[in-house]
């Protein structure tokens, strides 16, 4: 088990009070979710059992949204997210073998993080740049036209 | 809080500005001499479109020309192909491909020297060698634009120019001059069916959930646009989501509720920061609120986002999710329009259903009954996708041919390729063989050559793809997307996918190829939802219109377009090879071997298909 998670003063005051708008909207528990995911990165499951406690459901409720929903991360992401295109588009076009090449790079697979934190790799599906098939992000950097062969280059940019 | 009064004299102002937008238009505005249109799509978003706004405005400061000219972003032109888009207006001069660095170059050539950039120019030529207006391109001439008629042309962050496009006439119509049930009447004369993927005529299900009793009742709108190769929802609410909310407002009076929600998928967000700008500001205008438009009723928009859940798109699941909740399908009846939203009668439709609304009572419903077929009215947006030339959104009348898109619209298959099929309707739908290209697209032809409209979703395929290995994608998706409530589609569509991934290794026997079929009727016929009662169509087609390439892969263990990777192996031709050695240096495993100017060859017990050195051979002479 990994140890206790804290929350930064800032960012536990910061949910406080979406917690507290939240108390007059009707089904808050996904926005509740979502907006934590967005301050604390991830949901720890001290996260979830504030949530569960302020909204006064069982935390078994909570955990079972959060891990029905594909975009909720219940661990931590590395520093880049690579996000490989799989929707239809892409996929005719070849981002099968893309994700497979980073597969092999990184040695993790597709929704896993690299030990040190600093890769994780995402199969999305169709982003809306189907046009420039077949399409990967890393964090908010778009790529297209993807080749196997750019992977190299690509993982290159971010070698810090 | 605009009165009407008030709202009608920012029409008529604004009018006289947009309608510098039009292809040799008199320029109205006595101060402007140029309207420049840079796309803030996604797909141009990708290519920085930003930073080409951002030099553009620049160069207009440098050149002193910014007071004169109106720079704004719009939503999605349509050719994503060819983005990132820039018009300038009034010659109307399309540009494509634009870079950042090309910005300088339009500003100062063409704004201020009236000399179109004529490398940079989207260009047809007619038979004297002229260039086309966009308008008469083949891209576009057989489109009709109602859902996106404003898609590429207002900026969707300016509610002031939604208005000047007859903006929020409609409601205003609707609220002095129609009844409720009139409301509905006209949506149901018009034949508008739900472009959400089902079908189902609109005007009806407006009509039950009128009928439905209640003092609370709710409006949702289906912008969850799963279907993972399609895009026409995220288009129109980025670049018009007014006329959604406009749609919704008329809803909301024609069944009586004072409250909607807009259920957007979270992987859209610019459609999601575009919806919250409109929003904002149509509460400002006093358009949404406590006395909509100053003409007595209610009504407000919330926003729920998406977390990424393929199954929130059917409607009963979305309702869950919009509550918070998990988003798992329930049992239907009771249906929304009785029992859905917070357990309120609740009516429930798409994005690009509500984006045909205000044209309908606008224009009337003969009107849009007059384009389309006999029982598909209207227009349909596609996201048409894969191996076509140019990718994009296009919107053609009910009724056009497959052909006309393929061939021109799109632009025909890229690299001289054959047309091997179209799949429409997502993981839902099927795939339409290359000999049925004649087809004409509406909701009942598509259901009868063993596909489905979906939501609008196109993909095309070449040669080089294989059926096995796209009916096989598609299955993945949706074991991957089964929210596991119950056994047929849990189970099933996994048992359903473990065959296929055989046929894709060689090892499935003939007699397999039946059971898959047997199997998939079971799973169509016992699912509890739209998602299992689909999810083997994708397999069914290309069983149904590509038997022989299974056929290939299971007797003759072969993939005839060279996907599999276990059915395929790779050769080198020797009296091709140069003996360049290009291949050996770039195979990643060692698999070749051979001498400099010698014959090279691979040893196919070390490949593992990588494919790396076809890639690279300059002689063409290595062969899968
Ligand atoms: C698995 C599944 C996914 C669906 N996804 C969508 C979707 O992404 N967008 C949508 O509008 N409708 C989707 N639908 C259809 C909705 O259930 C519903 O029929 C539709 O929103 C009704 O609106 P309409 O009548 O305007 O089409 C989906 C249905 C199923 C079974
Ligand atoms: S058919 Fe599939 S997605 Fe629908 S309820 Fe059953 S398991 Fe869930
Ligand atoms: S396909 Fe890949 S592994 Fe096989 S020989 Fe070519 S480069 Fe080597
Ligand atoms: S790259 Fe082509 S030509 Fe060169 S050695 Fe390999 S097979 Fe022969
Ligand atoms: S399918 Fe990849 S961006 Fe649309
Ligand atoms: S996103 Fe720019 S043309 Fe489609």
């Amino acid at each position: 088990m990994s140890n206790n998670f804290v929350g930064t003063a800032e960012q536990d005051k910061a949910f406080d009070e979406v917690l507290k708008e939240l108390e007059s909207v009707p089904g808050p528990l996904m926005k509740a979710l979502q907006k934590a995911q967005e301050i604390y990165g991830y949901l720890p499951i001290e996260v979830q059992t504030r949530i569960a406690d302020k909204f006064d459901v069982p935390l078994e409720e909570i955990y079972g949204i959060a891990t029905f929903y594909s975009q909720f991360n219940l661990n931590p992401k590395g520093k880049y997210t690579i996000g490989i295109c799989l929707g239809t588009a892409c996929y005719v076009k070849g981002s099968g073998d893309v994700l497979n090449k980073f597969k092999e790079k990184l040695g993790i697979d597709a929704g896993q993080t690299t030990p040190d934190r600093k890769f994780t790799l995402d199969a999305t599906r169709c982003i809306g740049c189907c046009g420039l098939a077949p399409v990967l992000t890393v964090n908010e950097e778009v790529y297209g036209k993807v080749t196997v062969d750019d992977v190299d280059k690509i993982l290159a940019k971010y070698n810090d | 809080m605009k009165t009407l009064q008030e709202l009608q004299e920012i029409r008529e102002r604004m009018k006289t500005c947009l309608c510098n937008r039009e292809i040799g238009g008199v320029f109205a505005e006595a101060d402007v001499r140029a309207h420049i249109l840079v796309c803030g799509g996604t797909g141009c978003t990708s290519g920085n479109s930003k930073k080409i706004a951002e030099e553009i405005k620049a160069a207009l400061i440098e050149t002193g020309l910014d007071k004169e000219v109106k720079l704004i972003m719009t939503g999605c032109f349509g050719l994503c192909a060819k983005g990132p888009i820039v018009v300038v207006y009034p010659d109307g001069s399309f540009y494509q491909h634009v870079k950042p660095e090309d910005a300088r170059e339009i500003v100062f050539e063409h704004i201020k020297g009236g000399k179109p950039v004529e490398r940079l120019l989207h260009s047809e030529k007619d038979a004297d060698g002229a260039h086309k207006a966009i308008n008469e391109t083949s891209f576009y001439k057989s489109q009709k634009r109602v859902v996106l008629r404003n898609c590429g042309l207002i900026d969707p962050e300016n509610i002031d120019e939604y208005l000047a496009r007859d903006g929020y006439k409609a409601y205003e119509k609707v609220l002095t001059a129609m009844s409720q049930l009139e409301v509905i009447d006209e949506i149901k004369r018009s034949g508008l069916r739900g472009r959400g993927g089902g079908g189902f005529p609109t005007g009806t299900k407006w009509e039950f959930a009128h009928n439905s009793v209640s003092d609370t009742k709710y409006v949702v709108c289906n912008a969850d646009e799963g279907d993972p190769g399609a895009f026409m929802d995220r288009s129109v609410l980025e670049g018009d989501p007014h006329s959604v909310i406009e749609a919704m407002m008329i809803a909301g009076y024609a069944i009586g509720a004072e409250k909607g929600y807009i259920y957007v998928r979270a992987e859209y967000p610019i459609a999601v920061h575009r919806l919250e700008v409109a929003i904002g500001q149509a509460r400002e205008y006093g358009i949404l609120g406590d006395n909509a438009m100053g003409l007595g009723k209610k009504f407000d928009i919330e926003l729920r986002l998406g977390a990424g859940a393929f199954v929130c798109g059917e409607e009963t699941a979305l309702l869950q999710s919009t509550e918070g909740k998990r988003g798992e399908p329930r049992q239907r009846p009771p249906f929304p329009a009785v029992k859905g939203l917070f357990g309120q009668p609740t009516l429930i439709n798409n994005v690009e259903t509500y984006g045909n609304i205000t044209q309908i009572i606008l224009n009337g419903a003969e009107w849009f009954a007059s384009m389309g077929t006999e029982k598909s009215k209207g227009t349909k947006v596609f996201a048409l996708g894969g191996k076509i030339n140019n990718t994009g959104l296009v919107e053609i009348p009910m009724g056009t041919t497959l052909r006309t898109i393929i061939e021109e619209i799109g632009g025909g298959v890229p690299h001289g390729k054959k047309f091997k099929a179209a799949q429409t309707g997502g993981p839902s739908g099927g795939c339409i063989p290359a000999s049925l290209i004649d087809t004409k697209i509406d909701y009942d032809n598509l259901i009868a050559i063993g596909s489905m409209m979906g939501s609008g979703g196109l993909i095309v395929m070449d040669e080089d793809n294989c059926m096995v290995d796209i009916a096989k994608f598609f299955l993945e998706f949706t074991v991957d997307e089964s929210c596991g409530k119950c056994t047929p589609c849990r189970i099933g569509n996994k048992r359903l996918y473990e065959m296929l991934d055989k046929v894709t290794k060689g090892t499935a026997e003939m007699e397999d190829l039946d059971k898959m079929e047997e199997l998939c009727y079971y799973i169509k016929e016992n699912s509890l939802c739209g998602l299992g009662q689909t999810a083997p169509n994708p397999v069914l087609s290309t069983l149904r219109y590509f038997r022989d390439e299974y056929v290939a892969h299971v007797r003759d263990k072969k993939c005839p377009a060279g996907v599999c990777k276990a059915l395929v192996s790779y050769k080198i031709v020797e009296e091709k090879c140069i003996g360049c050695g290009l291949c050996k240096r770039n195979c990643p495993v060692n698999a070749i071997s051979g001498e400099i100017k010698q014959k090279h060859t691979i040893d196919p017990a070390k490949c593992i298909k990588c494919g790396a050195c076809i890639a690279r051979c300059p002689k063409g002479a290595i062969e899968k």
